[in-house]
């Protein structure tokens, strides 16, 4: 066991791959040497050389590029978009051609990358350094979709991205990169698509991702007090989607509350809550309620960026609200 | 290899090759007016020597990375025709049973790495392809074509620097055809040759060659190709050349005044690279022979692809991942 940082977790986890596979390499902006700007990648380049893990300029489309057609011949690329903001610039290569080649070559190609990112806020940077973009790779046909909230679970779903034939999004937390817990030694390798329990409840079920989870965890702490037992999932993976967790979990609180750190409008929980309104309609007990960022860009004002993105606080006020109105 | 070493019947395969490539453009647009080939297409009518002469100097294992405008240089790979008749047509036994269409024309089987259809987005991926052959010491290069219009934008720049600084195994090939679909290219670039020009600013030589005369193609391809194949990395080469027909399907091309398309007529490269090898020793026996035997192979494969499926429901939700399925959810 160690104390290991989520940040020192994507090291581990990126370099327990490296060593088992010569065909996983490493490309992104100051990812060599400087240990990536949120020191990401720190003892990489010492450990497997500057062949294998890659300064690039500053051009995202080159890197997406390169990760593709590396990909398509048989390499096992992961690539760094520094901040998942940046994705606006090379998002050509993530929907065009990465998305979609495999489907319309029919099967010809196959596309076994990662594309990592740091996302969401926070950190008080301003509009252009902090948004959260699950949503728009979710919405894309053909790419998957990982965000992990803890230390844990960055190493096993990195293996498991790394192993996958098909292109991934990992998107890393900002807000979570100091965050420390236990890890085992060895090796860890997790499964895509599988939502974990955090929190078993009675009263009502929160559905989150990412930074959020440990707000939502905190908040059902409090609610507890206040006699709202609550269950919490850690959907870990927005594709695939372990539908069947959040429907078990949702089905047996008889409420659902979606906690996203995204703007409001066709945020993932928006998806959930379509699937839950379809499949569990009648299970439900009250309206299905989404505690989100408002559809507005972020400020940089700590005060106001505070506002924004859920609290602990205000997640505790809107499911108590909701679940005493 | 020079030009001077290609033997006669060397030169016959590249007379062959650009006779496949005309009278197969030639009948996609014929199958367009009967309505078998549906949605856009972008023919090569004209450029055939470009195609020709790169994939005449490419290794088997080489990889093409093309345009919308790619069914060219597709075929010249080798890729049957039947193949991508059938996919403008939609057919199950088109290349990519009619998910990609003519846009998107594949065969990883023959190096063909995909036609992109936005606009510079093959540059950097080609630079991939290239780092990998790179990474895994296999001696591959990279042949990434793309048109005049292409160098305006960002992803060109983009991959001729990342191509630059890594040394690649990569060629670039400008097709400057005179015109970004409906405007003179010269009007919305800042130089004169929009590829040549901006060589320079990546380290690289400023090459030109007449993309019209595919003995000139085929050296020039030949000599960058085996520089990248011996780790001296990227070439550009910004081939002259004109497209005879509109931009796509939709459009007659009227904007070309009509002394610049004669002019450029009276350049085609086939009936050029006929009087030469007649000069050469060819006899005209042989050459209509050539043209014969690819009519026959034309009319073969039209029938082929016409008797091809059309797609069900089943390819529909097919590879999407690469477990053959498309489930998103459980």
């Amino acid at each position: 066991m160690a104390q290991l940082t989520f940040r020192e977790a994507i090291a581990r986890g990126i370099a327990q791959e490296m060593r088992r596979d010569e065909s996983v390499l490493m490309i992104g902006e100051d990812i060599g040497a400087a240990g990536g700007v949120f020191k990401g990648t720190v003892g990489l380049f010492e450990e497997f050389g500057g062949l294998r893990v890659r300064d690039t300029p500053i051009s995202e489309q080159a890197i997406l590029g390169a990760a593709m057609g590396a990909a398509m011949t048989g390499l096992r690329p992961i690539a760094e978009i520094m901040f998942s903001d940046f994705f606006a610039v090379c998002w050509d290569l993530v929907v065009n051609e990465i998305a979609k080649s495999r489907y319309m070559t029919n099967g010809q190609m196959t596309f076994p990358l990662v594309i990592r990112s740091g996302n969401g806020g926070g950190l008080r940077f301003g509009a252009q350094h902090s948004q959260s973009v699950e949503n728009w790779a979710m919405q894309v046909p053909g790419l998957k979709v990982v965000v992990p909230s803890n230390a844990l679970d960055v190493i096993g779903l990195m293996a498991a991205a790394v192993r996958d034939p098909d292109p991934v999004i990992f998107l890393e937390a900002k807000a979570l990169y100091a965050t420390k817990m236990e890890v085992p030694d060895g090796e860890i390798v997790d499964t895509l698509g599988t939502a974990k329990v955090v929190r078993q409840g009675s009263s009502a079920t929160i559905v989150t991702i990412g930074a959020m989870v440990p707000r939502s965890l905190a908040a059902a702490e409090e609610l507890a007090a206040q006699g709202i037992d609550c269950t919490v999932i850690d959907v870990r993976s927005l594709i695939p989607l372990d539908t069947q967790t959040i429907l078990r979990e949702v089905s047996a609180t008889g409420r659902l509350f979606t906690v996203e750190e995204n703007p409001r409008v066709l945020g993932w929980g928006a998806e959930i809550s379509s699937i839950v309104a379809e499949e569990l309609f009648y299970d439900l007990d009250g309206p299905i309620v989404r505690i989100t960022t408002p559809h507005i860009p972020l400020p940089a004002a700590d005060a106001l960026e505070d506002m924004a993105i859920p609290s602990v606080s205000r997640i505790v006020e809107e499911i108590s609200r909701s679940m005493n109105g | 290899m020079t030009i001077e070493s290609l033997d006669l019947d060397a030169k016959l395969g590249l007379y062959r090759s650009q006779v496949e490539l005309r009278q197969f453009e030639k009948r996609a647009y014929d199958l367009f007016l009967e309505n078998y080939v549906k949605g856009t297409s972008h023919l090569s009518l004209g450029q055939e020597a470009i195609a020709a002469g790169f994939a005449a100097a490419m290794r088997e294992d080489d990889y093409t990375f093309a345009t919308y405008r790619g069914h060219a240089h597709t075929l010249a790979r080798g890729v049957p025709m039947t193949g991508v008749l059938a996919e403008l047509m939609g057919r199950t036994n088109g290349l990519m049973a009619g998910k990609g269409g003519s846009m998107h024309l594949t065969s990883v089987e023959h190096g063909v790495m995909g036609s992109y259809a936005i606009i510079g987005a093959h540059l950097p991926i080609a630079c991939g392809a290239a780092w990998s052959a790179q990474y895994r010491g296999s001696g591959q290069v990279a042949v990434c074509f793309f048109g005049d219009g292409t160098t305006n934008i960002g992803a060109f720049h983009e991959a001729l620097n990342f191509a630059a600084i890594w040394k690649l195994p990569v060629v670039f090939v400008c097709e400057n055809n005179l015109w970004m679909e409906y405007t003179r290219t010269s009007e919305i670039t800042a130089v004169e040759h929009p590829a040549a020009d901006r060589a320079s600013a990546y380290g690289l030589e400023s090459i030109i060659v007449d993309g019209n005369d595919v003995d000139a193609v085929f050296e020039v391809a030949k000599k960058a190709i085996d520089r990248a194949r011996a780790g001296e990395g990227p070439s550009m080469i910004e081939a002259k050349t004109y497209r005879q027909a509109g931009h796509s399907r939709a459009d007659p091309g009227k904007y070309r005044p009509d002394e610049e398309v004669a002019a450029w007529l009276a350049k085609d490269p086939i009936p050029m690279y006929h009087a030469r090898l007649l000069a050469e020793g060819a006899t005209e026996a042989q050459l209509s022979e050539i043209d014969r035997a690819v009519a026959a192979m034309v009319d073969l494969a039209t029938e082929e692809a016409k008797a091809g499926e059309t797609p069900g429901a089943d390819l529909l939700m097919k590879d999407v991942w690469a477990d053959g399925g498309s489930a998103w959810r459980n």
